[in-house]
């Protein structure tokens, strides 16, 4: 069984290319080049370093003590959260700014939810000098005016999605349209493992550093490269891609895909993909996603904007169908609760999509000598009011 | 002799209109294409709405939600226009995207088509490989024409490969934009259109996007065997419904 892309672009029966005539030339252009881009030596090399210097790569694969001890296990957090922007997120806009720049473009465009993709691709545009339009839902951009600010301080133009419910999937339809209208000199920075082929792939090998990386550092501390589990949230799956994708072919290392429940998963408020999903298409990828049943896509709801996604990559699809990861939901409450945990327990402030992975300790057991990783996909300053209102600080 | 391959035949250009079913009311879509045949349209593209439209400018999106908002699915489209071929002869082709006609089933989608007598099909979000690998037995076991789009990126070799599994008619788009977001044409789209006309294809052209008037009309036919208008119609029937389409249509198809 192979969990990785085939040649036609699908992991078993997910992925493909379901795009408009207008998009082909844009798509096909990066399908013919994505792999011989990344393969040479040059683009190697720069990536390498911007990720050393810029974004402050390896990340540290640090033993939770205290809450090991809690939860009578060994816990290590991957803390991507350390990385430059504070997630994960920049590691697939430095791959993908140096491809725009090998593919010749002159103009950046993307999508985002809460705004962290977004300010990931601010920033490498930035540091590229290349101009860079983000389109964020309305509703989305109201209630994160921090990383609106953010993105507007490094130059980007933040364009409104007025259409649909106004929040990351109606983003990402805008960015398509544009993109539709623009085929010539943009590149499209789309921020998680989703989308047409070649972008689930090209997205998951650029995240796939953090695996590299982990492997390193568990023979260093543990005389093995492999853990018992591999723990992430799932929205779209980009950083759960990342910390799986070295592990993908190693039956002994358990996979765990923590998806958010939202307020419940059968409340008719929730983003719990694998479990309300039915097969179907969506920007342009076949996967699992949540839909009518006449097949309109439906609005998920998750506390956290980052996995408030109706569908799911392909990859991730293919592991759940194929039960290679196991799926688990996890509510808004358990959620908040997880991350005041480990605020508390080892001083870190966590991400409320993060928070949900370390959500999953409550109910599922292990053994206190498993060793289970969590990819500490990034920071919680940007859900500080969150956090706050929630509970009441 | 499928519909649409009997009009391409007739010494006259075309004009096809594209609407949006359901909209603006759940009931109109009858009347529509009523109305649309008697005041001399050549050809109707019915629009299944979608909830996420990539491909649509903001006319065909509002028009989209709204009808889907009105109760407008694949079912009761189906129900809708289930006695139409007792009233309407012109060919009738179903545009929608690729998800709400997988989830009610390619073959049955394609079984209820003939049973209502559509001619053909546009899927702007089913590539052509797909197409070709997958549903083309099924489509042309019910007698469906499916319809493909060509853009100025398009190269020369997918142009051909896509003619050679036409039987119908080539939906030539104006310019690289989604729908409604330009008017008339400029020197590099009458460039291409001629660069098409050059190319000899064995299906006749159809133009769409930028199509909103006589004036456009006429340009587009110039170098096509027809044009589809569909945003400026669907901002017409926003404005004045669709009892009385006389106004928009009768300017175009007098001078045809």
């Amino acid at each position: 069984m192979s969990y990785h892309v085939n040649e036609k672009g699908y992991y078993g029966q997910f992925g493909g290319a379901f795009i408009p005539e207008m998009l082909y030339p844009n798509i096909e252009e990066l399908r013919q080049n994505y792999l011989k881009v990344m393969a040479e030596p040059d683009f190697k090399k720069e990536f390498g370093q911007l990720l050393k210097n810029y974004v402050g790569r390896p990340t540290p694969l640090y033993f939770a003590k205290r809450l090991s001890e809690k939860y009578n296990t060994k816990i290590y957090l991957k803390r991507e959260d350390l990385c430059h922007t504070g997630a994960h997120k920049i590691n697939n806009t430095i791959g993908q700014i140096l491809m725009a720049k090998r593919l010749k473009k002159t103009r950046v465009i993307a999508e985002t939810g809460a705004g962290q993709h977004g300010v990931a691709t601010a920033t490498v545009c930035a540091l590229v000098g290349m101009e860079c339009v983000v389109y964020m839902g309305e509703v989305d951009i109201s209630r994160q005016a921090p990383n609106v600010a953010r993105m507007k301080m490094l130059g980007a133009e933040v364009r409104p999605a007025l259409s649909g419910s106004r929040t990351l999937k109606d983003a990402t339809n805008e960015a398509i349209r544009d993109w539709i209208n623009n085929p010539v000199n943009t590149h499209y920075i789309i921020g998680s493992a989703v989308g047409p082929h070649p972008y689930p792939d090209m997205v998951t090998r650029f995240q796939s550093v953090v695996s590299k990386e982990i492997r390193l550092q568990l023979k260093e501390v543990e005389g093995k490269e492999n853990p018992d589990y591999v723990v992430a949230c799932v929205g779209g799956g980009s950083n759960a891609a990342g910390a799986y994708y070295y592990y993908l072919n190693e039956p002994d290392v358990k996979l765990i895909a923590v998806e958010a429940a939202g307020k419940g998963i059968y409340t008719g408020e929730s983003a719990a993909t694998s479990v309300l999903g039915k097969e179907g298409v969506i920007h342009g990828s076949k996967t699992l996603l949540m839909q009518t049943t006449d097949g309109q896509i439906t609005e998920p709801y998750s506390i956290s904007a980052g996995l408030d996604y109706p569908g799911v990559g392909p990859m991730h699809a293919h592991l759940y169908k194929t039960k290679r990861a196991e799926f688990i939901s996890v509510t808004d409450d358990e959620a908040m609760k997880a991350g005041l945990e480990l605020s508390q327990l080892e001083g870190i402030i966590p991400a409320i999509e993060t928070s949900h992975a370390l959500a999953i300790f409550k109910d599922k057991k292990f053994k206190p000598e498993d060793v289970v990783i969590i990819s500490l996909s990034g920071r919680g300053d940007k859900d500080l009011n969150t956090y706050i209102d929630y509970f009441k600080l | 002799m499928n519909r649409i391959q009997v009009k391409l035949q007739e010494d006259k250009k075309l004009l096809s209109i594209y609407f949006t079913a359901g909209y603006p009311r759940l009931n109109d879509t009858v009347r529509t294409i009523e109305n649309l045949e008697s005041n001399g349209v050549d050809m109707v593209e019915i629009g299944l709405p979608f909830s996420d439209p990539l491909a649509d400018g903001p006319t065909i999106q509002a028009s989209s939600t709204q009808a889907l908002h009105n109760g407008m699915n694949s079912s009761v489209l189906f129900d809708q226009l289930k006695d139409i071929r007792k009233t309407v002869t012109i060919p009738l082709i179903l545009m929608g995207y690729f998800n709400p006609i997988l989830q009610y089933g390619v073959e049955a989608f394609c079984q209820k088509c003939e049973e209502i007598g559509i001619d053909g099909l546009i899927i702007p979000d089913l590539p052509v490989e797909v197409y070709h690998e997958q549903y083309q037995t099924v489509f042309e076991q019910h007698g469906l024409l499916n319809i493909f789009l060509i853009t100025p990126q398009t190269s020369e070799k997918r142009i051909r490969y896509m003619d050679s599994i036409s039987k119908g008619f080539i939906y030539t788009v104006s310019s690289a934009s989604t729908t409604g977001s330009q008017i008339g044409f400029g020197k590099d789209q009458t460039n291409y259109f001629k660069r098409i006309i050059e190319m000899n294809l064995d299906n006749p052209q159809i133009i769409g996007f930028g199509i909103s008037n006589q004036e456009t009309f006429s340009q587009a036919t110039k170098y096509a065997k027809g044009a589809i208008i569909g945003s400026a119609f669907i901002k017409f029937v926003s404005e004045n419904g669709v009892n009385d389409l006389k106004q928009f249509i009768e300017p175009i198809v007098k001078k045809l």
